[in-house]
């Protein structure tokens, strides 16, 4: 790929940005418009932005492709175990009220995790559509 | 008065988008029309309210899919001439313009019955929406309602829903990930012996 110094420049400047408002995006998702769905997307596009700049190898040493699969099953997992752990504390599934010491704080608690959940398989899976898609033209 | 101007100029921007689609033959150029019209959905999202809509538009409509779809685009082979001339021209233009039609006036018929935006005597305002509204912020202590249902009243559904995004990523790597180039053993072995 030809080195192209304004979108160099321009990534380099924009490429932290994507990700805090991505990490803002998942944690306000509480108080603001938001969630983990949006967070995901917004955090594998930054990656994606880095790879198509600076090419697909660069890319791929952020995040190595065994790394990508084992993340996109560990959000399914914290998702899950979230339920399975409410379960061991004697509630229902996925009630997170459990959790917690009031429901207030049990649910907070249970919709933070879940979401992050949400945010890593979200990410990890968009990722490895892109690698997937983007490095068959490789061949 | 500034939302309907808003709304006016979008819708135009949006119709004028999909004739331009339509008719253009440069694939290149269509897939970054639709990252256009889905850019301008979700400013429509945005106007309506709809800030979450909105989010996940911008990001997977105009963002992750058009990349995508370039990605496709380059591995594909192009033609030159459009498809269009290529094929054997079997029918006239009066059948799809007529299937267009029926379809189009049937979709516009469907619309008479529909609630005006926003009216509180609509089906989705009058079931559970009202439940959610006033029970989610004592219930969860989640300001915002949308995360609120997702996550917490209808998380087995969500749960379901990242079960899915899953089941996508694992479909693609069986089909096209995987396999690595012949060539990228090769590489590391190079990398490792210029370490060396």
């Amino acid at each position: 790929m030809k080195p192209n110094l304004i979108l160099h420049v321009i990534a380099k400047f924009l490429i932290p940005l994507i990700i805090l408002f991505a990490l803002y995006v998942q944690f306000h998702g509480d108080f603001g418009p938001g969630g983990g769905f949006q967070a995901g997307v917004i955090f594998s596009a930054a990656i994606i932005l880095y790879s198509l700049v600076f090419g697909l190898e660069s890319g791929e040493k952020i995040i190595p492709h065994h790394w990508l699969r084992i993340l996109a099953s560990l959000g399914v997992v914290i998702y899950a175990g979230v339920g399975i752990e409410s379960l061991f504390l004697g509630g229902n599934y996925l009630d997170y009220t459990i959790l917690g010491s009031n429901q207030i704080a049990g649910q907070h608690l249970g919709i933070l995790l879940v979401e992050l959940g949400v945010g890593i398989t979200v990410a990890a899976a968009m990722l490895i559509l892109f690698f997937a898609f983007a490095g068959r033209g490789r061949e | 008065m500034f939302d309907v101007v808003v709304d006016i100029v979008l819708l135009t921007f949006l119709a004028t988008t999909s004739v331009a689609i339509m008719r253009m033959t440069n694939l290149f150029a269509i897939v970054m029309l639709f990252g256009i019209f889905s850019l301008l959905s979700a400013g429509l999202f945005v106007v309506m309210d709809a800030p979450d809509v909105a989010f996940t538009e911008a990001a997977v409509g105009a963002g992750i899919s058009t990349v995508l779809m370039l990605t496709t685009l380059a591995l594909v082979k192009r033609s030159k001439a459009p498809y269009y001339d290529e094929a054997p021209k079997i029918h006239t233009a009066w059948l799809p313009l007529i299937v267009v039609i029926v379809t189009g006036s049937a979709l516009i018929y469907g619309t008479w019955d529909i609630p005006n935006f926003g009216s509180a005597d609509a089906p989705s305002q009058t079931h559970v929406a009202r439940f959610y509204l006033e029970n989610s912020l004592p219930d969860t202590g989640v300001p915002n309602t949308v995360t609120a249902v997702l996550a917490s009243y209808r998380g087995f559904d969500t749960l379901g829903e990242v079960t899915v995004i899953f089941t996508a990523a694992v479909a693609v790597m069986l089909l096209i990930g995987g396999k690595r180039p012949k060539s990228a053993p090769k590489t590391e072995d190079e990398e490792a012996q210029d370490e060396a």
